[in-house]
């Protein structure tokens, strides 16, 4: 008796995680995909890196036209790599708003002043709640965020690549 | 034509495969004495099957054939041969042709090997192995086919990536799933002796090896990927926690567990229920390790599938595969005769099973750290990341338990031993690992409190593996394999309390005064290669008394346009030294970063040690002491 309770227990358990992980299968499917257009909580308070200052979320974002966000860390090797196409996003200027995710803000600083600025502001995230509102799930990640109705227009995971700068380009533009 | 060749040898095989488990499943239930010679006739010809479509698909590479779609999307005419070749494993569809080879090759050798074993449990064997290869075929068939063609026939194909072009990453795959396949054996043995009721000490010998080659490809598997991320990707690192890399992790903690619990079956005779979940969970967690990296479900750096129909069959035929092993466990479990053994705390026994619960318990904390974020997302939509801190804050505290436990565990005595009356060799190695660490941990700042007893104890350790090979009488194998570990641990600590770095803009002349180097930039030279521009700096480094040069190099393709950084490392023994440079703006200034890494080398040497043991006991016959 015993034994048949173990066995329907383990069953049980069994297709419990087979039913979440098939809806996971389903879930991981958009996300990388356009259609996504969950939206973000413009009610967030942050601290800005270098004034140490209190912020509302929504007072960085462009209430006219789409924002570009981008989750970094000075200690991750693929943020430095795609840091030249942020650096010629500002050069097109494109405003860009910087999440700085679990670092030292010294580090931080560092990275900034040796590998230059393309950000118009740098929030903090120390603990990664802040990247995790955003639905971000490593560094680097890239979102582009329309300011009118704080919905993610489009998001790249990893590195950017000399490619995604004209799309970017493009995207900002059509939802201007 | 190839593609006919591979796409029909591929069906033959499929049919084979049928004809196998039907013909298995009917002797199996009859009580015919010897196994039937058609068996070994089909499996070869099964196995030279999916041999030849394998190596047409090799050829398909190396000739470029671009009228096969997956030689189209993963290859190019001006990849050097090596990498045309290993370009075949390198993609979806190549690997899981490799993962089918190897499944059909272990089988084939399983059955040379085995000869003395009772007939009913190698066809069940053989069915088991057989209903896994059958799988893999109409997964091929249906949803990856490597084969499918092309038209009109391109003239170039699409593959050029630079950095999967590295020695380590071509064959890493292979080795890695020599590993994983491995389990698939242990597998289908496991399930196989609990209906033929045969589990005992004499199925313990024959299985171990199978366990023991396994253990020794996966333990390189991983070694290679490591080497792959530091050389390659110049993140700085050897292990980052990525989901991919943990999916390989969490079979080797098993499969560590079951390799000791495999050896108490062998001696003592117990243990054998344990033994078959951990057998059955092994190779779970190798297939699952196939169904995360390849469904896309994870988000990682390292996936690129996309395909749900993949995911959804490899997560339907992984719950077949795994309900098929929990009823036979639960409708065979009457037959393993458990003669109550008196269990004593202090004996080998004990200290095996004590070692078992780390290993579940860093497969835990691996596996929650991996799949949670899963869970989470499609159980309330919410996101969480898993990174690194997660795991160092979970899984270092026990470490010191672990090596406590590692310390004199493996010298107890099987049955029962006794409190030993108190030995001063023990006394003056401990003393003398406190001196080390303490001359060791004043040379550093940044020390905590946690590493003071986690680098006395795995100085400790590392002594007291060292003064086995004089005194005790366990096996050669176990005693390279376990000081191959204790350097692992304390060279990983002494790696991660010393590595420091410096970042700095530098233009050439420039130098930087770094802990009590100086490193000059000399000069830059610009020289235009093949496709792209070359950038190598030169620097020298001068330490007190020496000096050495470095060449990092950065290199810029222009179409598209990617500037790659190419780091240089310095390797001696005691210390890799790491500087990788990127150009800023065009103002003669150049962004450096140099790292210095202790005991890196000492990372792969113990890796290798662990993996040697292992080897030296599949090698040597007679193998009877541990």
């Amino acid at each position: 008796m015993s034994k048949n309770i173990k066995f329907l227990g383990l069953l049980l358990t069994l297709i419990i995680i087979f039913i979440i992980l098939l809806k996971g299968l389903n879930v991981s499917k958009d996300y990388s995909n356009e259609k996504l257009k969950s939206k973000i909580d413009f009610s967030l308070n942050a601290k800005k890196l270098f004034s140490d200052e209190i912020i509302n979320i929504s007072d960085l974002f462009d209430k006219n036209s789409p924002s570009v966000v981008n989750i970094w860390a000075s200690w991750c090797a693929p943020c430095r790599e795609e840091h030249q196409f942020l650096m010629k996003l500002k050069d097109m200027n494109i405003n860009i708003i910087g999440i700085n995710y679990k670092d030292s803000p010294k580090n931080a600083k560092n990275f900034l002043s040796s590998l230059g600025n393309p950000y118009s502001e740098v929030i903090t995230d120390n603990d990664g709640t802040k990247s995790i509102e955003f639905g971000a799930i490593g560094v680097p990640e890239t979102f582009i965020i329309s300011g009118k109705t704080n919905e993610i227009i489009k998001k790249y995971i990893g590195p950017l690549t000399s490619e995604n700068l004209i799309e970017i380009k493009n995207l900002l533009e059509k939802n201007a | 034509m190839s593609n006919y060749l591979g796409n029909y040898s591929l069906y033959i095989a499929l049919i084979a495969s049928v004809y196998l488990i039907f013909k298995s499943y009917l002797d199996a239930n009859s009580e015919n004495k010897y196994l039937d010679k058609n068996f070994i006739l089909i499996t070869s010809i099964q196995t030279i099957m999916i041999t030849v479509s394998f190596f047409s698909l090799v050829a398909a590479f190396v000739i470029s054939d671009f009228s096969n779609e997956t030689v189209f999307n993963n290859s190019h005419t001006l990849k050097p041969l090596f990498y045309k070749v290993s370009g075949t494993w390198g993609n979806h569809e190549g690997s899981l042709l490799l993962w089918l080879l190897v499944l059909s090759i272990f089988l084939f050798i399983f059955l040379l090997n085995s000869r003395s074993q009772d007939t009913k449990y190698k066809l069940l064997t053989i069915l088991f192995q057989q209903i896994i290869i059958s799988g893999f075929l109409v997964f091929i068939l249906l949803t990856s086919n490597p084969f499918k063609m092309l038209y009109p026939i391109p003239s170039e194909g699409l593959g050029l990536n630079p950095i999967l072009q590295d020695p380590a990453l071509a064959i890493h795959p292979p080795i890695l799933y020599l590993g994983y396949v491995g389990t698939s054996i242990i597998f289908s043995a496991s399930l196989a002796s609990m209906i033929s009721g045969n589990i005992g000490d004499k199925w313990a010998r024959h299985i171990k090896k199978w366990v023991l080659v396994s253990w020794v490809f996966l333990t390189i598997g991983i070694l290679l990927g490591s080497i792959w991320a530091y050389y390659e990707l110049g993140w700085g690192g050897f292990w980052f926690w990525d989901p991919v890399e943990n999916v390989s992790l969490m079979p080797w903690f098993c499969l560590t567990a079951l390799l000791h619990t495999v050896i108490v079956l062998q001696k003592r005779n117990s243990f054998k229920e344990w033994t078959i979940i951990l057998s059955i969970t092994t190779f779970s967690l190798s297939m699952s390790g196939t169904f995360l990296v390849r469904s896309g479900i994870l988000n990682s750096i390292h996936t690129f599938a996309n395909d749900p129909s993949r995911g959804l069959y490899i997560l339907s035929f992984l719950f077949i595969l795994i309900l098929m092993s929990i009823l036979i466990f639960f409708f065979n479990q009457n037959k393993i005769s458990n003669k109550a053994k008196e269990n004593f705390i202090l004996s080998k026994e004990t200290a095996i099973l004590v070692n078992n619960w780390f290993m579940m318990f860093f497969l835990s904390v691996v596996l929650v750290g991996t799949i949670y974020p899963i869970f989470l997302e499609v159980l309330n939509g919410s996101k969480i990341s898993v990174g690194p801190p997660f795991y160092h804050n979970l899984l270092i505290p026990f470490l010191i338990p672990f090596l406590i436990f590692m310390s004199f565990g493996p010298s107890l005595k099987w049955i029962k031993d006794k409190l030993k009356k108190f030995n001063y060799n023990i006394l003056i190695i401990f003393l003398v690992s406190l001196l080390i660490s303490y001359v060791i941990l004043t040379k550093t700042e940044n020390s905590f409190l946690l590493s003071i007893p986690l680098i006395v104890l795995s100085i400790y350790l590392l002594l007291v593996t060292i003064k086995d090979f004089f005194v005790s009488k366990s096996s050669i194998s176990q005693k390279i394999s376990h000081f191959g570990f204790s350097l692992l641990i304390t060279s990983i600590l002494l790696n991660g309390l010393f590595s420091n770095e410096f970042n700095s803009n530098m233009k050439v002349g420039d130098e930087r005064i770094f802990n009590d180097k100086v490193v000059k930039l000399k000069e830059v030279n610009v020289k235009d290669v093949d496709n792209y521009k070359s950038l190598k700096a030169s620097f020298e480094v001068t330490n007190k008394n020496s000096s050495f040069a470095l060449y990092p190099e950065v290199r810029i393709y222009q179409q598209p346009l990617t500037i790659t950084s190419e780091a240089d490392i310095k390797t001696t023994l005691f210390s890799d030294n790491f500087l990788v440079f990127n150009i800023l703006k065009d103002d003669g200034y150049y962004n450096v970063r140099y790292q210095y890494k202790p005991l890196m080398i000492w990372i792969w040497i113990s890796t290798i040690f662990i993996g040697f043991g292992g080897l030296l006991s599949v090698i040597r016959k007679n193998e009877q002491k541990y």
